[in-house]
């Protein structure tokens, strides 16, 4: 429904277009049945990034501040991309790999993969 | 000759009816520009009767003299070392989370019940909106004045209206406020004196008032008691005007329904960091967050519910999933802030043994089995010297602006994520509450300032933790990490080893 407003068709500025990210586009990340980390993690990734990169060092330097986790791990986790089941290459990068502004990534690992 | 008084009957019916007039030069829509374009029908202003009926000569002596007695008190407070009269140095983290949060909203309210006094088109309204709105500057200043003490004292109060407009956890309260003082003048009365000042008051009110009594905290329940009789008129108010729209049309209820139903989850969603207070920055305890969510939501909101039925008003929506998640909000936002401390004007701390035994004994169903493994681990890293800290920043609901913490209302294992396309863009929401409210005005929601993408866009000062932190005016090393360690720790500890060590007054003469 249209915002009930003084001025009719109102709009007003949207805030968060990738455009105002300086080439990165946002992405969420977030480790499954691990609550110590209280929520999903924002990253500013240009689109270009390998997701190589990602799991190998960007994800362990988040992570790894709890003493369950395990890097290796990552090998055998289980992904999804934005709500659907995901089987990511680690020599693309994300763009390729349809990881669009504000995409949320989930993984499993360990028995919950 | 005597002049005849007028009787306090009187003068309110001049005040509210005999004083106002209808325009002749300028039409009354041009006068009153916001009263219409809601979809809100009002065909008889003078039907609005206000149940306190106070003019401004009662009103002025009434607010003069509880006056006196809070500036008495506090007075005293700073002359008898007040400060030292608290349970424990780590109750003020409640009283910083008040500053910071909930004083500045008192300054918006008091700004917009100024506009009401101005825009609503019955004088009657707008004589209770003038009141109100001085009510709201005389608590935002005498919180400030009452608060002032501690501040002299303990860390994090010193800046708490920049921090207001920039730190990530303030910005939950902040946009709360912008929501409602974008909207129009019949939004504003239903989400902040019906569903905030009326549903969920005593929410506030009675962790933060009877928190402060239970924990020595004298100055602030003495403001308490000042606010007390003010807080029972804007009550009145919110609930006299929701009854005013519903009676004056039909055509009202829908609109009034979608109203409540968003304002209570948007309310809601804010309370969640009083109830993180409640079960955990309270020395002594009051009640738990849940027993306070059944008293005075289920019983109370309940029979209020009930009674305006007859109106074709029912229950809040999502009042359902309020209900299944009380056994785990307050842990999930005091977890929020545990992780992100560095990045906090609060302290947080390891929950101690005593503090667990309460909680099993509140959360039968939730904390032994989630909650308290988690602090293990976390009490063990400590140990270890390795604090836990989340490096990330979090991923924040575009609603509430909370970090997307919270789990599904039927599995605290599994965060809640929800997710809207508007424009070719994603939103992501905590809950479907939030969710609902974004989908019914994205054009809105789109324009949230939400402090971790602000971050990342380069507007908070640097690109460091420390350049953003500076920005807020966080005193580093003072203001955020764990309490354990802290220059209050310290400070506190000093001053109850110096009441028990023996005076060294001897000792001193003989030399």
């Amino acid at each position: 429904m249209a915002l009930a407003s003084l001025n009719p068709g109102y709009s007003g500025p949207t805030r968060d277009k990738v455009e105002n990210f300086n080439g990165a586009q946002l992405v969420y990340v977030h480790w499954e049945g691990h609550l110590n980390f209280c929520a999903g993690i924002t990253l500013p990734l240009p689109p270009e990034t390998p997701f190589g990169a990602l799991a190998s060092e960007i994800l362990p330097s988040l992570y790894s501040a709890d003493p369950k986790w395990r890097s290796d791990e990552l090998e055998t986790a289980r992904w999804s991309l934005d709500g659907e089941d995901w089987a990511p290459d680690a020599g693309k990068t994300l763009g390729e790999q349809g990881v669009g502004h504000k995409s949320l990534i989930r993984f499993w690992t360990g028995a919950a993969a | 000759m005597a002049t005849k008084k007028l009787s306090l009957k009187q003068k309110y019916s001049h005040l509210t009816r005999g004083l106002d007039w209808e325009p002749s030069y300028q039409k009354a829509d041009d006068i009153f520009p916001y009263a219409k374009y809601e979809g809100i029908k009002i065909h008889d202003w003078d039907a609005w009767e206000d149940p306190f009926k106070l003019t401004m000569d009662s009103y002025w002596k009434f607010q003069a003299e509880k006056e006196r007695k809070l500036y008495a008190v506090i007075e005293s407070m700073a002359q008898n070392n007040g400060q030292l009269g608290i349970t424990d140095a780590r109750y003020l983290n409640a009283v910083k989370l008040f500053i910071q949060g909930i004083t500045p909203l008192e300054y918006q309210a008091h700004r917009h019940f100024a506009h009401l006094a101005r825009h609503l088109p019955g004088a009657g309204l707008r004589v209770a909106a003038q009141m109100q709105s001085i009510d709201e500057l005389r608590h935002c200043q005498t919180q400030i004045h009452t608060i002032s003490h501690y501040n002299k004292f303990f860390d994090g109060m010193h800046d708490f209206s920049h921090m207001h407009d920039r730190l990530w956890y303030l910005s939950v309260p902040k946009s709360f406020f912008d929501d409602a003082t974008s909207a129009g003048p019949f939004e504003f009365l239903t989400s902040i004196s019906f569903a905030f000042e009326y549903v969920l008051t005593n929410l506030v009110f009675v962790p933060f008032m009877s928190g402060a009594a239970y924990n020595g905290d004298m100055a602030t329940v003495t403001f308490g008691f000042s606010a007390q009789s003010d807080e029972s008129r804007h009550m009145t108010l919110g609930l006299e005007a929701v009854r005013f729209l519903l009676e004056q049309d039909e055509s009202n209820v829908p609109i009034v329904q979608h109203w409540i139903d968003k304002w209570f989850w948007r309310g809601y969603r804010l309370l969640s960091l009083v109830s993180m207070m409640m079960d955990y920055m309270l020395p002594k305890k009051v009640m738990s967050w849940s027993e306070a969510w059944e008293i005075y939501y289920e019983e109370a909101g309940g029979a209020l519910f009930a009674d305006l039925a007859r109106y074709g008003i029912r229950e809040p929506k999502y009042s359902d999933v309020a209900k299944a998640e009380k056994d785990h909000i307050s842990h999930q936002v005091w977890s929020i802030f545990y992780n992100y401390s560095h990045a906090a004007a609060v302290h947080t701390w390891d929950i101690d043994d005593e503090h667990m035994a309460w909680m099993r004994e509140k959360y039968p169903a939730s904390f032994e089995a989630i909650y308290q493994p988690r602090y293990l681990e976390w009490r063990e890293q400590a140990k270890n010297g390795q604090r836990f800290y989340n490096n990330g920043l979090p991923q924040l609901c575009q609603v509430c602006q909370i970090p997307m913490a919270f789990t599904e209302p039927d599995d605290p294992s599994k965060i809640c994520f929800r997710v809207s396309e508007y424009e070719g863009d994603k939103y992501h929401t905590c809950s479907d509450g939030c969710k609902d409210i974004f989908d019914y005005e994205p054009v809105k929601y789109v324009q949230a300032w939400l402090p971790v993408h602000q971050i990342f866009q380069g507007n908070c000062g640097g690109a460091t933790m420390p350049e953003v932190l500076d920005w807020c005016h966080i005193k580093q090393g003072a203001d955020n990490l764990d309490y354990a360690g802290s220059p209050e720790e310290e400070m506190w500890n000093r001053w109850m080893e110096g009441r028990r060590s023996p005076p060294p007054a001897f000792a001193v003469a003989a030399e």
